[in-house]
């Protein structure tokens, strides 16, 4: 996995609560045996009307706004466990995605795959969604080892929070079958305990 | 103080506790299918490491396997190429695995039950957000991404954060007429699509105490539906008869003493849990779904309601409603019967019920897809199946089917569906298609009439 430090971006808002990973990427993509492709079908019944037209109303496809960070309405990721979501995020080189609320196995599948999903309070997401919206040049710098985010040339910032142990990961670019897997012993006497 | 059921479960998991970090987890049964374990495997491949535990992994194709001539090669290629993978795999890694065809194949939250492989007191991982239906026996069972698979399968582990502890209790009476899915799709209406994240759910109250584990699983698969990682019910003399006997469940002196240990799970009066709901079943009414989350659900009586919110409006748009309408009198154009969720032989005993000596109506296409090879034989040995067809109904082979629309079954753009499912999202049924969310007692009414109505005033 990629190290993860900091980053400084512009930023898509998406604002749009409750997006399911179904809408993500939906399943009939879920076909392929490898983790490749998937960034060409993020959002994709969003991004494209069924005849293959692209959707202009959608922002994905709005030139005006570019860069590797998301910016989404409450309750991001929900549903489906399935990581081709992350995949296709990442594929689409999204790094980190900002929300008031992340479902729990999005945010592992996320993390899992060097992205980072931040949690901010719902008026801080407000006023980053606004911002945004409203000037597409708006810079977005996210320090991992502050844990901090901030508005370039703006007074809008928020910390946010972050499992201790998978910021180490991330910063380190490690995963946890290494850690698992160096723990081996560990497993085995537990399993001989339970007889 | 004492010690909630899932505590009990999830304490004498436990491996190791890293400092300011997560715990290790040691898993008991790895479920996996076609969709989310080729890229596991990949990785371990990659890099060179063996799959620690395969004894305890068990594999099944359902989620995108057709549910017509499962005997022919699968006519979709890319599908036919994700299902050879997978049997690839489990032979190259000696995991046994129940494909297309096999007497145990099915879906794969319906067949550990049936086959007695999910027991009370496991921990059970899935690449499956539906792995919670297996907590209705009192186990610890969530789904999973890829890369959790790939861990699993290296180390029979998981690096987890011990999820809080959510209590939802329902007391009282159900009405006639009101199933297991009703109760579900009650509460999370109540506490929205979000209110369990970072929580574990354990359901009390007499409502699940009189459940069979059909019910049970019904309720506990849609737990993640309110964001919750899984669901749990207490294992009592119901969950210890269900499981006696199976395939897989312990026999002799091991039943025994397995028995002694689960009698020992059920929460302690004095644990406490960080969060507790509280509702009467008596309130609860045949439900169904208007919107495109599960936690937009209403009595089948009710109006949608008015709310001024952008996505809410997005939503009523995709399905084509109205604020303040009611959902009496819509006609609809298809119902599925199956699923994870309802796909169980109880599930197809209350349609046939209904059904019996009726006929669907002209503008509906009625699918009936069981959960499990299992459960299609025993349709035929109940006759459910004349039922069925004799009222135009579609019996299929068993699989996800039109939950997910992977395979060939899937809802025309625009056509409602009314769905035994667990999922009304946007295209979840297919590009376009517009999923209600009901009973398998909703659902068989709406198709007997080819529109919902309000189906209380049928039952004496
Ligand atoms: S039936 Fe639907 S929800 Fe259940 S496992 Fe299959 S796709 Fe998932």
């Amino acid at each position: 996995m990629e190290k993860f430090v900091k980053m400084v971006s512009t930023a898509i808002p998406l604002s749009i609560e409750n997006i399911d990973t179904d809408q993500i990427i939906p399943a009939r993509f879920l076909k392929a045996t490898d983790k490749a492709g998937f960034g060409d079908n993020v959002f994709r019944d969003w991004r494209f009307h069924k005849d293959g037209s692209v959707n202009k109303d959608f922002i994905l496809n709005d030139e005006t706004y570019k860069g590797s960070i998301l910016v989404a309405g409450d309750n991001f990721g929900c549903g489906s466990s399935r990581e081709h979501a992350a995949w296709a995020l990442a594929g689409y080189g999204l790094k980190a995605v900002i929300s008031s609320f992340f479902a729990d196995i999005f945010k592992g599948n996320a993390l899992n795959n060097g992205i980072l999903p931040i949690q901010v309070s719902p008026d801080i997401l407000k006023s980053i969604m606004t911002t945004v919206t409203e000037n597409p040049n708006t810079e977005i710098s996210i320090d991992l080892q502050n844990q901090q985010l901030h508005l370039v040339n703006t007074d809008i910032k928020s910390t946010f929070d972050i499992d201790p142990y998978k910021k180490l990961c991330l910063i380190n670019g490690y995963d946890d079958i290494d850690y698992l897997i160096s723990n081996k012993e560990k497993i085995e006497a537990f399993e001989a305990s339970r007889v | 103080m004492g010690k909630t059921l899932f505590d009990k479960v999830w304490d004498s998991h436990v491996v190791d506790q890293i400092e300011n970090g997560p715990q290790i987890l040691y898993i008991d049964k790895h479920l996996i299918h076609e969709v989310t374990s080729p890229q596991a495997f990949a990785e371990l491949n990659a890099r060179k490491i063996p799959v620690f535990r395969p004894k305890q992994i068990l594999a099944t194709a359902d989620h995108n396997t057709p549910t017509k001539d499962q005997h022919l090669p699968v006519k979709d290629l890319l599908s036919r190429k994700q299902l050879k993978q997978l049997a690839e795999n489990c032979e190259a890694n000696d995991i046994e695995f129940y494909g297309l065809g096999h007497k145990y194949n099915g879906i794969v939250h319906v067949i550990g039950p049936e086959l007695g492989v999910t027991q009370p007191g496991m921990t059970i991982v899935c690449g499956d957000s539906h792995t919670s239906t297996h907590g209705a026996f009192g186990s610890i069972a969530f789904g999973i991404g890829t890369s959790q698979v790939a861990q699993v399968f290296a180390s029979q582990c998981l690096l987890l954060k011990k999820p809080k502890k959510l209590r939802v209790t329902v007391n009282g009476k159900l009405k006639t007429g009101v199933l297991p899915k009703d109760v579900i799709l009650y509460i999370i209406a109540k506490l929205g699509t979000n209110s369990g994240t970072g929580y574990f759910c354990e359901y009390a109250g007499e409502v699940f105490e009189n459940m069979s584990m059909e019910g049970r699983m019904t309720v506990c698969n849609m737990s993640i539906e309110m964001g919750a990682r899984g669901g749990m019910i207490a294992p009592d003399e119901t969950t210890f008869e269900y499981v006696k006997d199976r395939e897989f469940a312990p026999k002799g002196e091991e039943w025994d003493k397995k028995l002694v240990y689960w009698k020992s799970l059920p929460t302690d009066n004095d644990a406490i849990f960080d969060q507790e709901y509280e509702f009467d079943g008596a309130d609860i009414k045949p439900m169904i779904t208007y919107g495109t989350n599960p936690g937009m659900g209403m009595k089948i009586n009710e109006e949608i309601p008015a709310l001024e919110d952008a996505s809410f409006e997005k939503s009523l748009e995709y399905m084509g409603f109205k604020k303040g309408q009611s959902l009496l009198e819509q006609p609809i154009n298809w119902v599925f019967i199956g699923s994870c969720t309802n796909s169980r032989i109880e599930d197809f005993r209350v349609a046939a019920d209904y059904i019996k000596g009726k006929q669907k109506a002209n503008n509906v296409n009625a699918l009936i897809v069981p959960g499990s090879q299992q459960v299609a034989q025993q349709i035929i040995k109940e006759g459910l199946s004349t039922i069925f067809t004799e009222a135009g109904f579609e019996l299929r082979q068993p699989g996800c089917s039109a939950c997910l629309a992977m395979n060939d079954d899937k809802i025309p753009e625009g056509e409602y569906c009314v769905s035994t499912s667990n999922r009304n999202f946007e295209g979840r049924q297919g590009q376009g298609a517009r999923t209600i969310l009901a009973s398998p007692l909703v659902a068989a009414a709406t198709a007997i009439e080819g529109k919902i109505i309000d189906i209380t005033k049928h039952l004496n």
